[in-house]
């Protein structure tokens, strides 16, 4: 396994060296203790120009309003993600869904934190090329149902890249890619939030190198129904640990994400290509992974609730599936001598599993059935022909560049 | 709706009565540079740089209004002389390069009805430009924002509530998160359905107007019952507030939830028996934006009746509860027939 990564991660909080900027470039300096500090950081938002560097000092800001970015090209560093870094702490918020949102194209985020949001924690929408890098958004008390929604959220937006990013707290994703293509999320932490990291309504994702650990679920790879973009397809989520996800669920209810059991490793549901391999898997009460269709009443005729054409193979299980956190699981459990096999499938769509660890199904091929009629059983499912391997996602190289 | 310039009709009669913008005032030359001038009295948008008295140009209101704290707004269009807007087929209103559309915010009871602010949108040969504008404490000039800035007000609402807020005057980018359409600034408010010259400006409709007569609003003013259906005055009251944002082209576009006039009502997307999508703790705990005939479990409701940023919509402009405006929300989801989802 290649864990070199994960280095860069577990020293988020390390000051790194100042990148030199472009020569055309101006750099834009702001400083924490500004009067005004949020007016004035927002006008150097607003009047910055393409391939301008807009510098936040170190110390903690005091913000009550959300801030936006609209202009391309243009980076956004802090002096740190961590203690002594450039900390933006939106306690005292009083509007905006965010505290940042971007909306331009080949926008560079790098080294600073954005603390306890009301609402989301940083937001990209319609913003192609962006490049989340060694970033903290964190709700800062943990788990709690007032916690923002979302940590990192890119949406709508081609080439994607999130690497080294610690997120904690989310009450729905801490890394949330929605309705997005060609996306790479990498070296990063994910805990404490309800989903770790996911992938939802998006096409040709690489999520590796990350730890999800202590969320409700670790990695969530999600279609629904009704959205202008559907249809998720070829995401690969390996070498990833993705252990003791065993945070009680503290989703607000009605969002998809509280219905995730307790103790969840990977879950896919309602995709197909995708591709579950070399990751680690360790203290996982309900399932390492689970492969679902969706399962609530739609009206949407184009939507497809199925997972198809899954492949699990080449992971390291762990202990997995001794405290299932779904109606009758506990039962289920108590019938199998105290834990279910760790791989977990409701029995719809198709899904090849080559690990050599039990598989459990509900037998409930028709996501129009009740979840009560479940008929669960040992399944094989090693025996089907995987698809072809889903080809390494790449990023144009102005991204990589940019956090090289 | 209280009018805080009671004298504007008058003055917008006496200034244009003659031939159209041919009095001096709007210096165009400012308006067409793609330039940001830091005091707003450099464009003679008003007489005297008296917001009570446009300079030239035509006012207007609204069927529905965009909620914005109570306050009174006061709308005038600056064209330049010579120059005409035009109903396109769509009811999309398209301006001449050189307009101005002037708001101005502010409440009866604050500043002896001063305005607050005066927002400015500017179709400029590249695009629109959104340019706001906050009033000096001598009332003399307004001072340009770019950043926005929280203002500390007390006033009262029509129901006689007393509030005091720390009103936000938006920022550059939280104009275009309103007014942004496929990445691009656009009006919002003057479309043809919701459009309404004051009576003064519409006897030069046909000076400013290609196609005067196309000026024909058609959806009902949203709290005037004798205007329409509780149904129909809540889908104008959602276009206006909502559908800037909640459109397949705006701000939510991922959200799949769309609000415009011309939108399906009965639709998943209309909200009806829609679950949520990124609504976090928007949600309330709830299943659907819009559980029919059960408003109390509807969060698009919640959303509105709250002003917690994590919740409340819309996600800027409001730091208080439109209630009259939920109030009809509520009637007319409470009115939907509960088995239609």
């Amino acid at each position: 396994m290649r864990f070199h990564g994960l280095r860069h991660a577990a020293t988020l909080c390390i000051v790194a060296g100042f990148a030199a900027s472009p020569a055309a470039a101006k750099l834009i300096s702001v400083n924490a203790t500004t009067p005004d500090a949020n007016e004035k950081l927002q006008e150097a938002l607003i009047l910055a120009q393409p391939g301008d560097v807009v510098q936040l000092g170190a110390g903690v800001w005091k913000l009550t309003d959300g801030l936006s970015l609209d202009v391309a090209n243009v980076t956004v560093r802090g002096a740190g993600a961590g203690e002594g870094g450039s900390i933006l702490d939106f306690a005292g918020q009083q509007g905006a869904g965010e505290g940042l949102l971007v909306t331009a194209d080949d926008v560079f985020l790098t080294e600073f934190a954005v603390l306890n949001t009301k609402g989301d924690g940083i937001k990209s929408k319609g913003a192609d090329r962006i490049v989340y890098h060694k970033l903290r958004v964190e709700w800062t008390a943990g788990p709690k149902e007032t916690n923002g929604a979302y940590g990192i959220y890119p949406v709508e937006s081609t080439d994607v890249l999130i690497d080294s990013v610690y997120v904690r707290g989310a009450s729905d994703a801490g890394i949330y890619v929605g309705q997005s293509k060609n996306i790479v999320v990498r070296d990063s932490i994910a805990t404490e939030n309800v989903a770790g990291i996911e992938i939802e309504n998006s096409y040709d994702a690489d999520v590796h190198d990350n730890v999800a650990t202590k969320n409700t679920g670790g990695i969530l790879v999600f279609d629904l129904p009704s959205l202008p973009m559907q249809g998720g397809h070829n995401v690969r989520v390996f070498e990833n640990i993705v252990n003791d996800n065993s945070t009680p669920n503290f989703a607000p209810k009605g969002n998809i994400v509280a219905s995730v059991p307790t103790g969840t490793g990977v879950l896919i549901m309602a995709n197909r290509n995708v591709e579950i391999f070399d990751n680690v898997f360790d203290q996982n009460g309900t399932a390492n992974v689970m492969i679902v269709g969706y399962r609530y009443e739609h009206k949407d005729p184009k939507y497809q609730p199925l997972p198809k054409q899954i492949v699990v193979r080449g992971n390291q299980h762990g202990k997995a599936g001794y405290a299932p956190k779904f109606p009758g699981g506990d039962m289920i459990a108590a019938a199998m001598g105290g834990a279910i096999p760790p791989i977990l499938w409701d029995g719809a769509g198709d899904a090849v599993v080559l690990d050599k660890v039990g598989v459990l199904s509900l037998n409930l091929p028709d996501v129009k059935t009740p979840q009560s009629e479940a008929k669960p059983s040992p399944a094989d499912l090693s025996k089907g022909t995987p698809p072809a391997a889903l080809p390494v996602i790449k990023l144009p190289d102005t991204m990589e560049a940019k956090v090289r | 709706m209280t009018r805080i310039f009671a004298a504007l009709g008058a003055a917008l009669l006496c200034v244009s009565g003659g031939a159209a913008g041919s009095l001096p005032g709007v210096d165009q030359a400012v308006v067409e540079r793609d330039a940001m001038p830091p005091k707003l009295s450099a464009f003679g948008l008003f007489r005297g740089n008296d917001p009570k008295t446009p300079a030239t140009g035509i006012g207007y209101t609204l069927r529905a209004p965009l909620f914005s704290d109570y306050t009174d707004k006061h709308r005038f269009i600056s064209i330049p002389t010579g120059t005409k807007a035009k109903v396109g087929s769509d009811g999309v209103i398209e301006f001449p390069v050189g307009t101005v559309l002037v708001k101005s915010f502010g409440w009866s009871d604050v500043n002896g009805g001063r305005p607050v602010e005066t927002r400015l949108l500017i179709r400029r040969a590249s695009g629109w430009t959104a340019l706001p504008y906050i009033w000096d404490a001598d009332g003399k000039d307004a001072t340009l924002a770019l950043g926005g800035r929280r203002v500390p007000v007390t006033f009262k609402s029509p129901d006689g509530e007393t509030h005091s807020i720390r009103y936000a005057v938006p920022n550059k980018n939280q104009c275009k998160e309103c007014h942004s359409l496929a990445g691009e600034i656009v009006p919002i408010g003057p479309k043809v359905r919701n459009f309404i010259l004051d009576p003064a400006s519409d006897k030069l409709r046909s000076v400013y107007f290609e196609n005067p007569a196309a000026l024909k609003p058609t959806m009902p003013q949203w709290d005037d019952p004798k205007s329409g259906s509780v149904a129909t005055r809540a889908r104008a009251y959602l276009d206006v507030n909502c559908a800037h944002c909640h459109n397949p082209a705006g701000s939510a576009s991922n959200s799949g939830l769309f609000l415009r006039w011309t939108d399906d009502p009965t639709g998943v997307n209309f909200g009806v028996g829609k679950r949520p999508t990124a609504a976090g703790r928007g949600s309330g705990g709830m299943e659907f934006a819009i559980a029919p005939g059960d408003p109390a479990h509807s969060f698009l409701i919640y959303r509105l009746e709250s002003t917690d940023p994590g919740i409340a919509m819309p996600e800027v402009g409001r730091s208080t509860v439109h209630k009259e405006g939920a109030a009809l929300l509520r009637q007319w989801i409470a009115e939907m027939p509960k088995a239609s989802h």
